[in-house]
């Protein structure tokens, strides 16, 4: 019986000459391949007078390019059953897709051309355009996307580039055109902010040539790197109501502003994080407000730490009868770990599972890729994922009581309700 | 063009059913050190009766409240000490519970699944508090226009069949649901020899059947009294909803009777699907998680890229009665429903009429086959796919989805287009923010 990664990941990585990292890991789970490319071209690159405009570069970005037009690239990846997809998150603009292992030269080709030579046609631009503004009047409609932008606004202020909803508002996205799209792109996707993973069924010398290929000759300045502030945690609890009382459900987005990705604290802050509110079926939370209240089928708790200090946030879903009580319960869970810290054997559990997912997590190549991204991103180092069981471990009981009682103050909270509720929170 | 490697999820499969009639699969995969259980019941919500609606996934809810073996206390990490995942799901055709951990779990796991089996507890107090969280489901489900189109076209597009209520329950049936009733359905279909349990990943075959031989060996098998089979007159017209709503987004729904995954036009149906809106798998619980290689196909391209329509998505899923072909499109802000229907009516007379072309053929059933390889990426998907298969046809099934993909014709998908995306075949949902203002579909009603 032969079990893989004994060794751990071992990624091979490669500088090209004109800054662009390479990564590649061979897999042979499946014949097929992920090819990841995430760009620092995320929302915080918006200017401020045209928020959502790194949105819609993404969704602009594979609609043709200078020797492609918007139908022979759909052909092309639909003739090799290839879904790509590009998303956008605060830093970063990622292209993602799968492609059989037989096609994975002339999808990274594909893929290259899409990243350095797009034009963003006028006629694509007014098409998704329309799809933009159809999607924020979906999310205008939906409890829990309002709760969530919510909270991230009120937590960060909605100039903040954390703050502001990563789609712009109906005016901003009115306002974009071709020009906006193509300098956005011209300022901020070059060879230099590009982070190329590649996991499959490839050897990872052939991956690498490969990239060398189709990046290697590509110029451009790497772009400036732009500071985003720091914003202070609230001294004073905050609460507000988006009344939608057309719907069934009301939505609860609780947050506060945590601690960076490179705090020595991290790990300690994930610890907490995953006895608050993901160990199981929600943590503490999820004991208590779904297990034992019955009150909610959703609840848990998430860490974003990220380049500055990211928010933490609890969600949950309840009927609008509920809202008072689960906000209080989750005030109550708060109070307790901050007061008490966390039991011996609930550091056990979690440290034990954070360690024991890990085969899990890295067990697809688009699993595989997304951790390599971020090891690459944070400058974790290429045997992070060795590292992270004796990181885990090292977290002491202390450290966690620590950063709960830094962290979960109820009255230094931050509340939103979306949903069908007209009561007065406090 | 090469010709794909074969590649199955069924690739060596040891199948082997215990005395009681409980059918074990059993599938080695060492590309890592973890295992993946899977234990599948021939129930949903098809086995409902009216006034029971929602029981199946009520009882799927309540078999991870503890059992005698394993007190409530306990339920807790019992696998997430081993870094392992726990879950489970009931759809129309089955109920279905999964684990997947490290192979040093993979005992544990099998003690989980015999215990849930036969020795769940159904705690009053527990059956309580859990009806609010289903309710809570429920109302979360309401605040997405889509589940509400979908629960809504449904139940329209059936009269008969209990495929036309919807998986989660009606909330009349929710509120007044008691403990014995939910207890009773349990006893009656958690027998192992309704069930089939299937495991896979870096396990030893001959070991694995040891364990299960000891944690499913002594139980009874039961006498699983099945609903009267029930076939859905014809459908002899089309029928049409209009749904009113607050929010500002239109929303349109079509749905097609469709066929059975052992009808002879299943197969067809699946690439007339990829042709109208791309390839989108046969893995229900992997594959919608990916979108589908869609640019070009032909609804895309007509309501799409024409701005009529942000989105469209169709779905054919293989179930084991018939059951529907959906197409469910997502009107750009301010454009009319009416002409949303007219254009994807109109590109479906088309391809009725004409049926497709050699080379949409050939790029639908290479993208198929593409998907059937990305679904099977983790040993989660492919003990998934082996199970789905057993319980809603069988699992040899899993082998022979590249062939019976590469074996349509242009003829058959034609026919299979004329015969069933017809008029009165059809259910036509609307969901709008306002029905006023002269938007009713006057022209496509004719069709």
């Amino acid at each position: 019986m032969t079990t893989a990664r004994h060794a751990g990941l071992a990624p091979a990585r490669a500088v090209l000459g004109n800054g662009a990292v390479v990564i590649a890991k061979e897999s042979k789970t499946t014949p097929a391949v992920t090819v990841y490319a995430s760009l620092r071209a995320g929302t915080i690159y918006d200017p401020l007078h045209l928020p959502g405009l790194s949105n819609f570069v993404a969704r602009t970005i594979d609609r043709g390019t200078e020797t492609r037009s918007a139908d022979r690239i759909g052909d092309e990846l639909d003739t090799r059953g290839v879904s790509l997809s590009v998303t956008v998150d605060r830093h970063a603009l990622a292209l993602v897709c799968t492609c059989l292992a037989e096609d994975f030269a002339p999808t990274l080709d594909l893929l290259a051309d899409i990243v350095r030579h797009p034009v963003f046609p006028d006629n694509e631009v007014e098409t998704r355009r329309g799809e933009i503004l159809t999607l924020l009047r979906q999310d205008e409609d939906d409890p829990a996307e309002r709760a969530s932008e919510g909270v991230l606004r009120d937590l960060y202020g909605g100039d903040h580039a954390y703050g502001r909803p990563p789609r712009g508002s109906a005016e901003s996205v009115e306002r974009v055109d071709r020009h906006a799209l193509r300098r956005h792109h011209a300022e901020r996707v070059s060879p230099g902010s590009l982070s190329l993973v590649i996991v499959g069924d490839v050897e990872p010398a052939r991956a690498t040539a490969a990239a060398a290929s189709a990046f290697g000759d590509w110029t451009g300045a790497t772009p400036a790197t732009v500071e985003v502030p720091e914003v202070a945690s609230a001294s004073s609890r905050r609460v507000r109501v988006i009344p939608m009382m057309n719907k069934a459900q009301a939505d609860i987005a609780y947050g506060f502003i945590s601690v960076r990705r490179a705090d020595p604290d991290y790990d300690a802050y994930r610890v907490m994080n995953n006895i608050l509110g993901q160990y199981a079926i929600g943590g503490r939370l999820g004991d208590s407000i779904r297990e034992r209240q019955g009150m909610a089928y959703y609840v848990f708790s998430a860490l974003d730490a990220n380049v500055i200090p990211g928010p933490l946030t609890i969600r949950a879903g309840v009927s609008p009868a509920d809202v008072d009580r689960a906000v209080a319960s989750i005030d109550e869970e708060l109070k307790k770990l901050a007061a008490d810290g966390p039991t011996e054997s609930e550091m056990i559990e979690s440290t034990q599972y954070l360690i024991g997912s890990m085969p899990r997590a890295l067990e697809t190549n688009l699993g595989i890729s997304a951790f390599l991204q971020a090891e690459e991103y944070f400058g974790l180092g290429l045997d992070y994922d060795l590292r992270v069981p004796g990181l885990l471990r090292a977290v002491t009981r202390d450290a966690v009581a620590s950063a709960a009682r830094q962290l979960l103050v109820a009255s230094r909270a931050t509340v939103v309700v979306a949903g069908p509720y007209a009561g007065e929170m406090r | 063009m090469a010709q794909l490697a074969p590649f199955s999820a069924a690739s060596h499969v040891y199948e082997e059913v215990l005395d009681n009639g409980l059918r074990v699969l059993i599938q080695e995969v060492h590309t890592a050190p973890l295992a993946s259980v899977w234990c599948w019941y021939r129930v949903g919500s098809k086995d409902e009766t009216p006034g029971q609606t929602g029981v199946s996934h009520w009882v799927e809810h309540m078999n991870f409240k503890g059992t005698t073996n394993i007190p409530r206390d306990k339920v807790k990490g019992i696998i997430e000490q081993f870094g392992g995942y726990w879950n489970g799901y009931t759809w129309i055709d089955q109920t279905t519970y999964t684990e997947t951990a490290t192979r040093d779990a993979l005992d544990r796991m099998l003690f989980i699944e015999a215990e849930r089996m036969v020795n769940c507890l159904y705690d009053p107090a527990d059956c309580e508090s859990e009806r609010t969280v289903i309710i809570a489901e429920l109302q979360g489900g309401e605040n997405d226009p889509d589940t509400r189109i979908e629960q809504d076209l449904t139940a329209a597009a059936f009269s008969m069949h209990p495929y036309r209520h919807p998986t989660i329950g009606w909330l009349a049936d929710l509120k007044g649901m008691s403990r014995d009733d939910l207890y009773r359905h349990y006893r009656r279909f958690y027998v192992p020899n309704n069930a089939t349990l299937v495991i896979v990943g870096d396990v030893d075959t001959a070991d694995a059947m040891r364990r299960v031989a000891s944690h499913f060996g002594r139980i009874r098998p039961g006498d699983v009294v099945r609903r009267p089979q029930v076939i859905e007159p014809q459908q002899l017209g089309e029928r049409r909803l209009m749904l009113p709503r607050d929010g500002a987004t239109a929303f349109l729904k079509l749905g097609y009777r469709a066929p059975a995954v052992n009808e002879p036009d299943f197969f067809p149906m699946l690439v007339l699907d990829a042709v109208l809106t791309g390839a989108k798998g046969l893995n229900l619980w992997a594959s919608f998680q990916t979108p589908p290689s869609q640019r070009s196909s032909r609804l895309y391209r007509t309501v799409v890229n024409e701005r009529l329509a942000s989105s469209i998505l169709g779905a054919l899923v293989p179930t084991a009665e018939p059951f529907l072909y959906t197409i469910s499109v997502t009107a750009t802000e301010g454009t009319p429903l009416v002409q949303v229907e007219e254009a994807v009516l109109a590109e479906i007379d088309r391809v009725r009429s004409d049926g497709v072309t050699e080379a949409e053929l050939a790029r639908a059933a290479r993208q198929l086959r593409a998907r059937l390889v990305f679904e099977n990426d983790s040993i989660t998907n492919i003990g998934h796919q082996l199970g789905y298969f057993e319980t809603v046809a069988n699992w040899q099934l899993t082998e022979t989805l590249a062939g019976q993909i590469d074996a349509v014709t242009r003829e058959q998908v034609g026919a299979a287009a004329a015969a069933r995306l017809t008029q009165n075949n059809r259910t036509v949902a609307w969901l709008e923010p306002s029905i006023e203002g002269g938007s009713r579909p006057a022209a496509a009603s004719q069709r």
